[in-house]
């Protein structure tokens, strides 16, 4: 059974049809770039696979694990192993780091018929995972994301995903507004996190990070359709090209 | 306009209330006077044009009776917090409990105690008593000036760092019921001394209606250091009317903060006055209203000197159909340059029927200075709650979490960690995350 089987999905935000049928198919373990240019559907995607409230799925069907993932609420698809790294991750003034991961922690914990675990068993918890985005403790006490710099709030949303070990990992855009050393760090993060039982999905505009995160498929969005599926190289090809090769390909199939 | 029963009373009789020496009877004379004379707010007055006073006006309040016994440590327990070495003063329904305060060891020449044992002690006048709050400024100051009892003295002599917090805690008990109770607190911090104060509103009494009617003095010397906080948790069927008044001279800090979330109806007056140069002000305030509540905030900052420096942030938490009222006003005098003076306001209703009356009001005669204000009132905001679901939190914790971070993010700004703890304490207790 794949992890994720999206069929001829369609989403729209408001009047505005984003998504105009998707389908993709993810197996456990394996590693998804999506690609395309600005406006393509790419972080759409991204989205609505976590349920964002802003979007609204018009037709299709999306599969994970077997069960129908358009049904669950946001909570519920985190609970059973899906995780969205944002591509703006949102600031909490007033509830520290380590309160709202144990919070997040605990509550998918419970969902799965687990025992809470107390603060100081998470503190534990939280030093072996603090290596994998290269941290120090002291992140956990300031208030999430508050005042973070773009590169910290992205090493954040590894930091998340490394704690609350989902099944799948969405990536959107984690590479964006990230210096070459940050990206090195985040990049580093994921590929200690990739694992036989668990399948990413990261979505990008630039090859950039896929020299980092190598993938073992590609696809490329073009008017919220995939345009193109390879391998590792489509994306190689698509940074010699550009996307104006791929708008092109698309329009003469259409 | 017609008389009111206090009103009445005070024009009628003569005052005599606490025992006391002349010159406290010239000033008491002075109150009752002022306020025979203007009586209760009307309802076109502008200050307490969103203050609805009736209920406290309408009503033949009896003066509060000195309770029994039945107050005991342990049930005062759940209102006392940081450490035993703290000293804390205890008032019951108005009136000083022995029994029930505990003054710590305490550096020389510093002085906790009642105002009227310390009215009663002194043959001479109490230097500051009556002389920040001018019973002119309201009718509710007039009356109290007229009627306190009793409540806290401390006083702190130059360069002398009380390293342990005061705790003034003020409870009624349910024979408090139809009473009114009119608290006077006097706070003296020397030069380059430094004190921190909580003054505590609290009950025993959660189904009963009562007033209670404090006014607080803060005279902060040059060079002095300030923490004051203020914790009103009244019976939520009881008037609370409050006033704060501070005077601060060369290079003084005054951090305020001001907790409120009980009775029916509750106002407090913040008047900061900076008497001098290169003073700093830092007012904060959260108020957490439920039901038909209605909490009222006003505060004025007066920068009559330069290069003064005052930062306000007062938030709030709505539920129910309560209400809100912020008024905030800045007063930057001609010769106040390098003023810089900031003024937030901001509300988080969590149901349609709440609702927040805001208003900043800044008179800045200066040109060259920096003052700023904002207000806002608004819901919890979309996608941070997304994001909260999206890490596995259920919807309604993710409310109370993002509910709970608005509020506390303004306890950060308190010093003093025991009180922070507690304040975050009672946020958790109240909003039930």
């Amino acid at each position: 059974m794949p992890v994720l089987e999206i069929r001829d999905l369609r989403a729209a935000a408001g009047d505005k049809e984003i998504l105009r049928g998707i389908n993709l198919t993810v197996n456990a373990g394996e590693v998804h770039a999506v690609m395309g240019p600005n406006g393509s559907g790419k972080s759409t995607l991204a989205q609505v696979l976590a349920g964002h409230p802003a979007y609204e799925v018009t037709a299709g069907s999306v599969s994970y694990m077997g069960q129908d993932l358009l049904d669950m609420e946001p909570e519920e698809r985190a609970q059973a192993g899906v995780f969205l790294a944002f591509q703006y991750p949102v600031e909490i003034p007033g509830v520290t780091n380590a309160y709202f991961l144990r919070a997040a922690y605990n509550e998918i914990r419970k969902a799965r018929g687990l025992d809470e675990v107390d603060s100081m068993d998470f503190l534990d918890l939280l030093e072996q995972k603090l290596k994998v985005v290269e941290w120090g403790p002291d992140i956990m006490s300031r208030a999430v994301n508050s005042g973070f710099s773009g590169g910290e709030k992205k090493r954040n949303e590894i930091l998340q995903l490394a704690v609350l070990e989902p099944r799948l990992a969405i990536l959107d855009e984690t590479d964006s507004g990230l210096d070459i050393d940050a990206l090195r760090i985040v990049a580093s993060g994921v590929n200690k996190l990739r694992a036989q039982d668990r399948s990413f999905i990261v979505v990008t505009h630039y090859q950039r990070l896929l020299n980092y995160i190598v993938p073992d498929h590609v696809h490329v969005l073009s008017q919220g359709r995939i345009a193109m599926s390879g391998g590792k190289e489509l994306a190689l090809e698509l940074e010699a090209k550009g996307y104006e090769w791929v708008d092109a390909a698309a329009e003469a199939v259409a | 306009m017609s008389d009111t029963f206090l009103q009445e009373t005070l024009t009628r009789e003569p005052v005599a209330m606490a025992e006391g020496p002349e010159w406290l009877e010239s000033l008491r004379r002075a109150g009752a006077d002022r306020f025979a004379a203007v009586g209760f707010p009307a309802a076109r007055d502008e200050e307490w044009r969103f203050t609805p006073i009736g209920p406290i006006a309408q009503t033949a309040w009896a003066p509060a009776v000195q309770a029994g016994d039945e107050v005991s440590r342990d049930r005062l327990a759940p209102f006392v917090f940081g450490h035993p070495e703290w000293s804390t003063l205890v008032f019951v329904n108005g009136w000083y409990s022995e029994a029930l305060s505990s003054v710590g060891p305490l550096p020389a020449g510093v002085r906790v105690s009642s105002l009227a044992e310390a009215l009663r002690a002194d043959g001479r006048p109490l230097e500051h008593l009556g002389r920040h709050a001018p019973v002119e400024g309201s009718s509710f100051t007039a009356l109290n000036t007229a009627l306190f009892r009793d409540g806290g003295l401390v006083s702190v002599p130059a360069g002398v760092d009380l390293p342990n917090p005061v705790h003034l805690v003020f409870v009624t008990t349910p024979d408090a019921a139809g009473t009114a109770s009119h608290p006077r607190n006097l706070l003296v911090i020397g030069r380059g001394a430094r004190l921190s104060v909580i003054e505590s509103y609290v009950t025993l009494a959660p189904d009963q209606t009562y007033w209670t009617n404090p006014v607080t003095e803060v005279v902060a010397a040059a060079g002095s250091w300030v923490e004051h906080t203020r914790i009103q948790r009244e019976s939520e069927l009881a008037y609370h009317v409050g006033l704060t008044h501070v005077d601060q001279e060369r290079d003084s800090h005054y951090r305020s903060f001001t907790m409120a979330m009980g009775a029916a109806l509750s106002r407090h007056n913040l008047h900061v006055r900076l008497n001098d140069e290169n003073v700093e002000s830092l007012m904060y305030g959260l108020y957490l209203t439920r039901g038909e509540q209605v909490a009222d905030n006003h505060t004025a900052i007066f920068h009559d000197h330069p290069n003064g420096r005052s930062w306000e942030v007062y938030k709030g938490v709505l539920d129910g159909r309560s209400r809100a009222v912020f008024n905030g006003k800045v007063f930057v005098k001609p010769e106040a340059q390098k003023t810089d003076a900031k003024q937030t306001n901001r509300n988080l209703l969590l149901s349609d029927g709440a609702k927040v009356d805001t208003k900043p009001q800044l008179e800045i005669f200066a040109d060259d200075v920096k003052c700023t204000h904002g207000a806002t009132v608004g819901r919890l905001d979309d996608l941070a709650l997304f994001y909260a679901r999206s890490r596995g939190i259920p919807v309604l914790a993710a409310e109370r979490l993002l509910t709970y971070a608005f509020a506390a993010e303004v306890i950060e700004e308190v010093a003093l960690e025991p009180v922070r703890t507690e304040l975050e304490r009672l946020v958790r207790e109240r909003l039930g995350s």
